[in-house]
């Protein structure tokens, strides 16, 4: 087991955002988390990348475990290392080219020599197709653009898992498949993914593990071939047909 | 115009400009300088919330705004004798007017630094950067882009704020208009003449942030 989530709780005032949020992540697993909105998913992941501070609950992560509520700096810094975070808005360093996005973490974070940095960068580049931008600033470029960008940033540290929130809610229709289809790639190459996402799609054809969230828990949780074709939960079914209607 | 007038503007022009460029530009450069360390330093205090320094920034930038530039001179530069700090009047109009612009410019840098989104921030944490790390090559770059403007104003009017300088004896542009005027007695025709030269200067200054304005923007608009 590459990842064991156990537990994990989240509020903010009288909201009770995650509620005993629980499950593991095999090596390779693609991982899609689905829910409707305001259902805890996003702070789920806030929240195993200590972006939020959760209010109990630990993980453990390579056989080490940490304790959401009470890491230390350096545990936060070593996990930080081995995971990468790709935001529903990009983030990508506007102040920085494309190359500088991608290399910022590896020089200024890890104190790789610049030369090997732009090396890995460029491959990393390379991947998703964005290796004609390297001296563009994120403003020349489009959501799905930013959004490769933002893979290949995730990319360039070698992480052991790569976490998606939502990476396709804020392109436009006709950018989404550019990002799913670098998604998808990866997930062929075997990199360990959770993916917070609306694209049902995606969660049916790539991701190997789906897990339903609505409320702070988990509805329902499996096989992502099972979870389309026999949802056990009346709720999960209930979701499914009423996502049937929109696509 | 009379003759007499025209041969002393003629005459003082070259001497203004002369003290404008050996000691007002120098005192705005070195308290500008000052002004800067210090508002970035007191910013960033703030911005990063560190305990006891944060009280310690707010009571000097309530200190230094709630009093007169021209009060707060002749403390330093009369007063602080008593108490055993003699400072050359050069350098107590240096402090002052470093100190002084600093508490203004501090508030400036603060802004801009909150106006850059949490996304920046949380990005650069989830690449390994550490908070300092994230300030030096993510965050200070947006913001300095974002307080330009209102720095560059800070600077045009301490250029002009070197000028009560000359209160506390330091022989600046304006102070050596005092000295002609007290010999000739031609007071609109000298301080016209005085009031122009800070105007080229200032004009200048203009300029160069205009210039500024344009380079900084080379990597075009914000977004998310």
């Amino acid at each position: 087991m590459m990842l064991e989530i156990r537990d994990v709780k989240k509020g903010f005032d009288s909201l009770q955002v995650l509620d005993g949020i629980s499950f593991d992540v095999n090596k390779s697993d693609v991982v899609a988390i689905l829910g409707p909105s305001g259902s805890g998913k996003t702070t789920l992941f806030r929240c195993l990348n200590f972006l939020e501070k959760a209010d109990s609950g630990t993980m453990v992560f390579d056989g080490r475990t940490f304790d959401l509520n009470k890491a230390t700096k350096a545990d936060i810094a070593e996990l930080r290392k081995k995971t990468a975070f790709v935001f529903q808005n990009y983030n990508l360093f506007l102040n920085k080219t494309v190359l500088d996005n991608v290399t910022l973490g590896l020089t200024a974070g890890a104190g790789m020599k610049k030369h090997d940095a732009v090396a890995i960068a460029k491959q990393m580049l390379e991947k998703v197709g964005m290796a004609d931008k390297l001296s563009s600033y994120p403003s020349q470029l489009s959501g799905g653009q930013q959004q490769r960008v933002a893979i290949a940033r995730a990319l360039a540290s070698k992480p052991e898992i790569i976490f998606f929130d939502e990476p396709t809610s804020a392109l436009d229709p006709e950018l989404i498949g550019e990002v799913l289809n670098v998604m998808r790639q990866l997930a062929e190459e075997g990199m360990t993914m959770l993916v917070v996402t609306h694209e049902m799609s995606f969660a049916r054809n790539v991701s190997s593990k789906v897990i339903f969230i609505e409320d702070g828990h988990i509805v329902e949780a499996g096989p992502s071939k099972e979870f389309f074709a026999n949802p056990k939960e009346e709720r999960t079914k209930a979701f499914l047909r009423s996502i049937e209607y929109e696509s | 115009m009379n003759e007499r007038l025209w041969s002393i503007l003629i005459e003082s022009f070259p001497k203004l400009l002369g003290y404008g460029i050996r000691v007002t530009v120098p005192l705005t450069i070195f308290s500008f300088a000052i002004a800067l360390v210090v508002a970035l330093l007191v910013a960033l205090v703030q911005y990063a919330k560190v305990r006891g320094l944060q009280k310690l920034c707010r009571f000097y930038i309530w200190i230094t705004r709630g009093t007169p530039l021209l009060v707060q001179l002749y403390i330093v530069f009369f007063g602080f004798p008593s108490i055993g700090i003699k400072l050359p009047a050069f350098t107590a109009a240096m402090l002052v007017l470093g100190f002084n612009e600093g508490a203004y410019m501090s508030e400036t840098i603060r802004g801009a630094l909150e106006s850059v989104s949490r996304g920046q921030i949380e990005a650069g944490y989830c690449v390994g950067l550490t908070f300092p790390k994230i300030m030096w090559h993510v965050a200070l770059p947006q913001a300095f882009r974002t307080a330009f403007p209102a720095l560059g104003n800070s600077m045009i009017s301490m250029l002009k704020e070197t000028s009560m300088a000359a209160t506390i004896s330091v022989m600046e542009m304006f102070r050596q208009a005092q000295v002609i005027n007290g010999r000739v007695y031609e007071s609109l025709g000298l301080y016209l003449e005085v009031a122009l030269i800070y105007l080229i200067f200032c004009t200048f200054l203009t300029f160069l942030q205009r210039k500024g304005e344009k380079r900084l923007s080379s990597y075009g608009g914000r977004n998310s």
